[in-house]
Order: structure tokens, then sequence, then C-alpha cells
């Protein structure tokens, strides 16, 4: 610092020439704080005693269905149903918002008609419908084509599939509009202008700049759809809720069975959270500079900061 | 001198505003035509309807002989489909004042786009070509570079070079150094300067009276959707005929 003042030009101020002390200030007591912080503690460990010291409750049951055969293909089959269902939404719901965002007025109203009924009507109430089509088309006929009795065509899985994956493609259809409106209507001029036809400026210009937008939603619903999966069971179709639930009933380890079905369920959400994390890191390059910390380099800096004071700033 | 772009009488209104209230003009091959005039005379829209963008509801506009937009069979007039106007567009280089460059490509995929795109030129030669017209632009060490890493005089000289990519025949320019910082406009005037030399046909759509006065072989005045005045630039914008385009001139010069 010293030998740098001294190359200065004669009329730039002077400086300081000792940095101030650092300030060594006592913090303000926050008591409000530590008052909470045990109220909220004693709550939970009231919550958590009561669960550990239930009698009523068989711990042991829990682990040892927690790897149940039975279970674990309830999971995977949540997992299918899941993967799916999703598959079905997302191809369906592209068409959709392109048919929406068409000039093509019959198109567009088909959609917007289909996204208003999928969207109004709860997913369990679609699942149903699925599932008793035989009450009113007893044969499935497709002319020359396919033609077979109802019941054996809606197994519990196509009723599963189709409502859940019928019901997605509404969401997705709104999320792909979202997104492709995003993108600003100048990439769309400017490739015209070039001469590019209009699928080539959809495909090449406009979907890529629409996918940062779609892409972290999609995974959110593909979250969410683990979850709502759970009313398959008004179908039969013997996901990870209804498996654990059959056993639970003859069992008479109703409560224990669904705590099984929680953890899983949460695993499930959980593993797929972390995804979504990086996911969303991924597509926000380019939109932001700076990048939020992935949790690892979140847990390095912290750890950085305990070792030395100023390790926190690194 | 064929006329490059002739516009007959051209009317366009957006619902029951007229923008274009009846515009004849021509543009020679070679020249720099400049249009200039207050936001709203509907000189950028004119522009815009040079290659389709907008369509014009009456009149007749000319690229190169060619009617834009229509064809012309006995006294009925067909609308082109859309892979017709897009051979049409692809003659006519386009650069507009918010550069629109595709931010998920690099200046040397945007330059690149088009022609592998449209004019099915492979790769290898796209990417040579595309180094050229960087370097012309001065951009050569920002070919990797993302539209978000350059500067907006950079951006608008990349956007140059991918008009120019597809060899147009007539290059339309809107407000193109309207968003720029003040330090940046030289560049991509020079830009422009050294494409007029080499003989392009411009339209251009410009607050730049310098550029208008020194580059412009024409000039028109527009103001309310109508031609006001038009004539040799240092003319016109040394000694204005019209009460409107002094009171225009008084302000911006």
């Amino acid at each position: 610092m010293t030998d740098k003042i001294d190359k200065e030009p004669a009329d730039t101020p002077p400086r300081a020439s000792l940095a101030p002390e650092t300030i060594k200030a006592i913090p303000v007591r926050h008591y409000g704080r530590y008052v909470s912080a045990v109220i909220v503690l004693a709550l939970v460990a009231l919550l958590v005693n009561a669960f550990a010291t239930a009698e009523k409750i068989q711990w042991s049951a829990v682990g040892d269905k927690l790897f149940d055969s039975t279970v674990l293909a309830g999971a995977g089959r949540t997992l299918l149903i899941s993967v799916l269902a999703m598959i079905v939404g997302v191809v369906l719901g592209v068409l959709l918002a392109v048919m929406r965002l068409s000039k093509n007025p019959v198109t567009s109203w088909v959609a917007w008609a289909y996204i208003w009924f999928f969207r109004g009507t709860p997913v369990y109430v679609q699942l149903l419908l699925w599932f008793n089509l035989a009450l009113i088309f007893p044969m499935l006929n497709l002319g020359p084509i396919y033609k077979d009795e109802m019941t054996d065509v809606m197994t519990p899985f196509m009723c599963a599939l189709l409502g859940l994956g019928l019901n997605e493609a509404a969401y997705m259809a709104e999320i792909c509009r979202a997104g492709l409106m995003a993108v600003d209507e100048g990439q769309t001029e400017a490739a015209h202008a070039l001469g590019m036809s209009h699928g080539k400026t959809l495909r090449r210009i406009v979907i890529p700049q629409a996918m940062r937008v779609i892409v972290p939603p999609t995974g959110n619903e593909f979250i969410n759809m683990l979850k709502t999966s759970s009313l398959v069971y008004a179908v039969t179709y013997n996901e990870l809720l209804r498996a654990t639930s059959t056993i639970g009933s003859t069992s008479y380890a109703v409560m224990e069975m669904l705590f099984v079905a929680s953890i899983w369920y949460l695993v499930m959400t959980s593993v797929f959270s972390v995804f979504q994390y990086y996911l969303e890191r991924r597509f926000a390059r380019g939109s932001s500079r700076n990048l939020p910390p992935t949790p690892f380099q979140k847990i390095r800096a912290n750890l950085l900061s305990l070792r030395s004071p100023q390790g926190g700033a690194a | 001198m064929t006329a490059m772009v002739r516009a007959e009488s051209v009317h366009k209104s957006y619902g029951l505003v007229e923008v274009l209230k009846g515009i004849d003009l021509e543009v020679k091959q070679g020249e720099v035509f400049c249009l200039i005039g207050p936001s709203g005379s509907g000189k950028s829209t004119f522009l815009r309807c040079i290659n389709h963008l907008e369509k014009i509801n009456a009149g007749r506009l000319y690229v190169d002989g060619e009617l834009v937009g229509y064809r012309q069979k006995a006294d009925k007039l067909y609308e082109l489909k859309d892979s017709e106007v897009a051979r049409q567009r692809r003659d006519i280089g386009m650069v507009f004042q918010r550069f629109n460059l595709f931010p998920h490509m690099t200046a040397a995929e945007n330059v690149m786009e088009a022609p592998v795109q449209v004019k099915g030129t492979s790769r290898a030669q796209a990417r040579e070509r595309a180094r050229e017209l960087l370097e012309k632009v001065g951009l050569a060490d920002k070919a990797g570079s993302y539209p978000a890493q350059l500067s907006g005089g950079q951006q608008q000289r990349v956007a140059i070079a991918r008009a120019l990519a597809m060899d147009p025949k007539l290059m339309l320019f809107d407000e193109p150094t309207s968003a720029l910082d003040p330090e940046l406009v030289g560049d991509v005037l020079d830009v422009m300067r050294d494409l007029a030399e080499s003989g392009m046909t411009m339209v251009v759509v410009t607050h730049e009276m310098g550029f208008a006065r020194e580059v412009g072989d024409s000039l028109v005045f527009m103001d309310g959707g109508v031609v006001v005045e038009s004539g040799d630039p240092r003319e016109v914008l040394t000694n204005p005929q019209h009460e409107r385009t002094q009171a225009f001139l008084s302000k911006v010069l």
C-alpha cells in the first residue's frame, strides 16, 4: 500500500496511511429469538414423544415392512405409472399448446375445451370415469382395426395411465403455452426475415428458448405426479398406497403401513427434488450471471467459515 | 437503373388506425435510401411492409420487380403461401433496432443458422463464410461469444453479418443505432458505410442525420403516414422546403 502512494500524482487527495481498527462491538442480544426457539423445540419434542411412546404403534412393524417385496413392487409401480403418465402428459401437452396457439380457430377452440374440461374436474372423478367406462360402452369398437370388451381394455393400469396422463396433458399444455409465449416476438420476426419457415422457426429458434421456461415447472409437475398417483388406488391399480394398505388391513397395522407409504413417498419426492434443483440451476444459465450455490458448495462454505473467521467470505 | 423497391400508394392500418396513408416511392438499385421522421410517422411500419412482416391493406409493393406477398393473375390478387413468402424474404436482409440475435447461439452460429437451415449450405462452408463476415464487421475474435456476452454495438454488427450471410440483394435497417450507447453508434455506422460503398442497396430508417447526409443517396421525410418531402439528403437536410420538415429538423439537428 505505502509504496503505491508515492507513485500517485501529487494532486490526488492524501489517503489515510493506516487502515482503521476493525470494529469489535458487543452484538445486540435478541432475547425474543431464544424464547421462540425454546417454545418451538418444546412443542416438537412433545410431538415426537407422543409418537415414540404411543403403545399402539408397533414401530418394529414399520421397519419390518419397509423393504417388504410387496411394498417395493408397489413403489416401483408408483414410479412406473408416474413416469408413463408424465410422458403422455408432455407429448399431448405440447400438441395441445401448439393447437391452442394456432391460427386455426377450430383447433384452438378444441384445445381450449380440452384444457377447460380436464383442469376443471378433479383427477379423482376422471379416474372413476375411465374405470366405469364399460358401463356405457361395453365394447370398444374401432372398426376393422380393433375390437374388444371394454373391461379387457380398461385394465386398472390403463385407467390409471389415461386418467393421470390426460389430466396432466391439460396442465402441461398451459406450461408449454406460457413458455412459447415468453419468447420475444422479435425472435420469430428475425427468423422469418431470414427466410426461415414457421416450422423451422419454431423448432430451431422458439422451442429451445421456451425450454428454459418450460423445464423447471415440468419437474415440479413430476414431483406432484408422484403424489397424485396415489389416487389411482381408486381404480384398483396396485401402486404403493394400495400395496401398503392391503398389508395394513390384513395385519391390523393400518397406521404403521401408512407410515411406510409416507417414507417411500418422501424418499421419491426428495430424490427428484434434488434433480429438480440441479435442473433449474442448469436452465438458469444465461439468464442470471451468478448461479446459486449447490448444497455441497453451501456446506463447504459453512465449514470453511467455522474454521476461520474470514473463511465465510470465500 | 432499375427500381429495387417500388411502392405505389401503399396503405396500412391497424384496426381503425391508419398508419400509412398512401406511400409512393422508388428505391434504385445500389442506392442508400434513408427514411426519417418523428416516431409514429409510419417509417418503421413501411420498412416492415417491404419484407412482408406487415401486410399492406391497399396499394402495391414491389421488390426487384416482384410483387411482395401476393401473386397477380389477370386482375385477381392471390396471397402467397408461407413458403413462398419465406423464399421472397431470403433475398431481403433485415437489421432490427433491438438486434434480435438468437440468444442460445454463439455469434458464429447466429450467422450460420439461416444459410444452413434455409439454403442448405454445408456447415463447414457456412462456418467459413461466418468467419469472413464476422471479420468484415470487425468481430473475428467474438465468433464463440454468446449475444449476452457482447456489447450492444457488437451485437448489432453480428446482426448485420447474420443478414449478409444470406447474400441479400436488399438490406433493410430499422433504426439500427437507436438502442445503442452513443459511443457505440460509430462502429455500427462504419460497418454500414462500408456496406454502402460495396454497392449494396439499403433502406435505412434512422435518426442519424449525419449518416443520412454523408452516406445517403436519397432521403424521404415522413410524417403522419405520408411522404412529406423527398430528394437529395444534402438538399433536404440543409434546405428543407416544407414547414413540417423544417420544424422536425430544427429539433433534431
